[in-house]
C-alpha cells in the first residue's frame, strides 16, 4: 500500500515540478519574473500589450531582482525584471532599460529637519549620530530604518553612500517600500529610504512623511533582462515597453520615462 | 478496546486499509518536507561549514556571515515571553467561562475568544504596526521591539490556550465535581485543588501547542519586531526571529544565501519537532490527563 501512495505522490511531485519549468515555448505566451518594483509597471504594460495583440498572454510574477536575473539565465522566465544594472558576473545577459526610479530619504512629517548632507546621512546610518539635536533638530533619538539583505534598494543605497551593511546600526529592518513608509509615518524620529515613486505617491495621498532633497540623485534603471538578443514576441514586448506609447503608465507610477532620463 | 468490538467485517477492513494509506501519506509528506529542506540547505551544512551558523558574528549574507544564534535566541525569547503572558490569561478565561460566568456573559465571551482565534495574523500585524509600535515608541524608541512582538503574539495564542484549557476542564467526569461538592469544598479550592490539577495534562498540551504556533508565526512578528539581527538584551530591543528572516530574504536570495535560509528553516523545524515530542510525552497518558 505504501508503494501505491508513494507512486501517487511521486506522480504529483513530477506534475507540479513540471509546471514550474515547462511553459509554453510558442509565441503566444510570455513569462516575466523578478523585481517587485518593476512588476506593477510591467503588469500594466502587459495588459495594454495584450489588448493590442489578441491571443497573447503575459504572466508577471514578482520575486526580486536577483530572481529575475537568475530566471532569465536559466530560461525559467522569458524576460527577467531587475531594478538595477547588471553587475560584472551577469554581463553575458542582455538588459533593456524601460524607465528610471529614484531612491529617496524619507522622514516623518513632524520632523523639522529639511535637509541632510551625505556625511550626516552616513553618520546617522553608522550610529555616530544618534540624536536629532546633533544635526540641528529637536532632542529626539533617531530611529534608523534599513532594508533587508538582497534588496536592490539596499545595494544602491550602500553603494551611493560608500557604506558596508555590517557597519550600519539599524533600529528597524524592513522588507518592502510600504512597510518602510508605515514605519516612518508612525515614528516621529525615524529616517528611512524607499523608492521615490512609492514615497511620492504616499505623500500625495496624505501619509505623514516627507522626502528629503538629495545633493546627488540616487537613481537606478528599471531593466528587462533576456538571455539572448531578444526575438519574436519578447522583442515586440520590449520595444513596446520602451516606446512612448507607455509613457503615461510610467508616470502614473511615479517613475521617470526614458524620454527624460536626467532628473 | 478492540476485543469488545464485533468481528471485523469486510467494510471495516477496507476502511482500515484506506485510513492507514492516508496516514502513510501524511507521514510521508512530513518526511519529504524535512528531506527537501535538508537537501536545499546541504551546500551550507555539509562538512564543517555548518559551524559558521554558530560562530559568525552576525548575519550579513552579502559578506558571507551567517550567524543564526542571535535569531534563535530571539525566536525563543519572543515565543516563551508570549506563552508566559498568555498562559494565566488563557487559563483564567477558561476557568471563568467554565465555572464562574453566568450564561448571558459566558456565551458571548467564549464566542469572542473563538473569534479571536480566527483573526488572520496579518491583521494582528497591521494593528501592531500602526497602533502598538507608535505607543511603545513614546516609551522607548524605536517601538518595534521584542516587547511589541511578545504582546502581539500573546493575543494570537491566547485563544489557543483558552480553548484547549476549556475543553480539558469540560471533559472532566461529572463525579469529580459531585465528590468535591459532597466534601463541601469551596468553589475556589475545588478548582485549584481538584479540577485544574486533574486536567493539567490537557492544559499543558494546549500550552505547548500554543508554543508551536508562536514559534512558527511569521507575518505579525515580521511587522512589529523590528527585524534587526541581534541577541536580545532588553525588552525594547528590536529583534529578528527565524521565520521573519526567511520571509524577508527568501525571494531575494540566491546561492549560499538561499541555502542558509533553508538551513534556518531546518533549525526551526528541529525546534518544533522537539516541542511536539515533549507534548506527546506529556500527554501519553489518558486523554486530558484524567486517569
Amino acid at each position: 500500500m505504501l508503494s501505491k501512495s508513494l507512486t501517487l505522490l511521486l506522480t504529483l511531485y513530477i506534475v507540479f515540478a513540471g509546471t514550474a519549468v515547462v511553459h509554453a515555448k510558442g509565441n503566444t505566451r510570455l513569462v516575466l519574473t523578478g523585481s517587485s518594483t518593476v512588476a506593477p509597471l510591467a503588469l500594466e504594460m502587459a495588459k495594454r500589450f495584450e489588448k493590442s495583440h489578441p491571443g497573447v498572454r503575459i504572466d508577471v510574477q514578482t520575486g526580486g531582482s536577483s530572481r529575475g536575473v537568475v530566471d532569465a539565465r536559466t530560461g525559467r522566465a522569458d524576460i527577467g525584471m531587475a531594478s538595477r544594472s547588471l553587475n560584472q558576473s551577469e554581463s553575458d545577459l542582455f538588459s533593456h532599460t524601460i524607465a528610471f526610479d529614484g531612491i529617496s530619504i524619507i522622514l516623518n512629517k513632524s520632523n523639522p529637519i529639511n535637509s541632510l548632507s551625505n556625511v550626516q546621512i552616513q553618520n546617522i546610518y553608522t550610529g555616530k549620530i544618534r540624536n536629532w539635536y546633533q544635526v540641528g533638530g529637536p532632542k529626539m533619538p533617531i530611529t534608523v530604518v534599513n532594508k533587508a539583505e538582497g534588496r536592490s534598494t539596499l545595494e544602491l543605497f550602500l553603494h551611493h553612500f560608500g557604506l558596508k551593511n555590517s557597519n550600519i546600526k539599524a533600529s528597524v529592518i524592513i522588507g518592502d517600500n510600504q512597510q518602510g513608509i508605515k514605519t516612518v509615518s508612525g515614528n516621529p524620529g525615524a529616517i528611512g529610504y524607499v523608492s521615490v515613486g512609492a514615497a511620492e505617491f504616499e505623500e500625495g495621498y496624505g501619509t505623514p512623511i516627507k522626502l528629503l532633497p538629495m545633493s546627488s540623485p540616487l537613481s537606478r534603471p528599471l531593466n528587462l533582462i533576456t538571455k539572448q538578443a531578444p526575438d519574436g514576441l519578447a522583442k515586440q514586448f520590449i520595444l513596446f515597453a520602451q516606446s512612448s506609447e507607455v509613457n503615461d503608465l510610467i508616470e502614473e507610477q511615479y517613475f521617470v520615462s526614458l524620454a527624460a532620463p536626467s532628473k | 478496546m478492540s476485543e469488545f468490538l464485533s468481528p471485523p467485517k469486510n467494510i471495516d477492513r477496507w476502511l482500515g486499509i484506506g485510513l492507514s494509506m492516508l496516514m502513510g501519506l501524511v507521514a510521508l509528506l512530513l518526511i519529504l518536507i524535512v528531506a527537501f529542506l535538508a537537501s536545499e540547505a546541504w551546500p551550507v551544512i555539509q562538512g564543517d561549514s555548518w559551524a559558521r551558523f554558530f560562530n559568525s558574528d552576525g548575519w550579513y549574507p552579502l559578506e558571507n556571515k551567517f550567524g543564526l544564534l542571535p535569531m534563535l535566541w530571539a525566536t525563543l525569547a519572543v515565543s516563551v515571553g508570549a506563552v508566559v503572558l498568555a498562559f494565566p490569561l488563557g487559563l483564567g478565561s477558561a476557568i471563568f467561562i467554565e465555572y464562574y460566568a453566568p450564561r448571558v456573559i459566558g456565551k458571548p465571551f467564549s464566542s469572542v475568544v473563538t473569534l479571536l482565534a480566527g483573526v488572520p495574523s496579518v491583521v494582528f500585524g497591521l494593528w501592531g504596526l500602526t497602533e502598538l509600535v507608535p505607543l511603545i515608541n513614546n516609551v522607548h524608541p524605536p517601538g518595534a521591539s521584542l516587547l511589541t512582538a511578545i504582546l502581539v503574539l500573546t493575543l494570537m495564542i491566547l485563544p489557543t490556550i483558552s480553548l484547549t484549557s476549556r475543553s480539558a476542564l469540560s471533559s472532566l467526569p461529572a463525579h469529580l465535581l459531585q465528590n468535591s461538592a459532597a466534601l463541601a469544598l469551596s468553589k475556589k479550592s475545588m478548582i485549584v485543588g481538584v479540577l485544574v490539577p486533574t486536567a493539567s495534562k490537557g492544559i499543558v498540551g494546549g500550552v505547548l501547542l500554543a508554543l508551536v504556533r508562536a514559534l512558527g508565526e511569521t507575518m505579525a512578528v515580521l511587522m512589529v519586531a523590528g527585524n534587526v539581527v541581534q541577541t536580545p538584551s532588553g525588552l525594547f530591543d528590536p529583534v529578528r526571529v527565524l521565520t521573519a528572516n526567511i520571509a524577508l530574504e527568501m525571494a531575494y536570495a540566491t546561492g549560499e544565501h538561499r541555502a542558509a535560509l533553508f538551513a534556518s528553516g531546518l533549525l526551526l523545524m528541529v525546534l518544533v519537532i522537539c516541542v511536539v515530542w515533549m507534548t506527546s510525552r506529556l500527554s501519553s497518558g489518558e486523554v486530558n490527563g484524567y486517569d
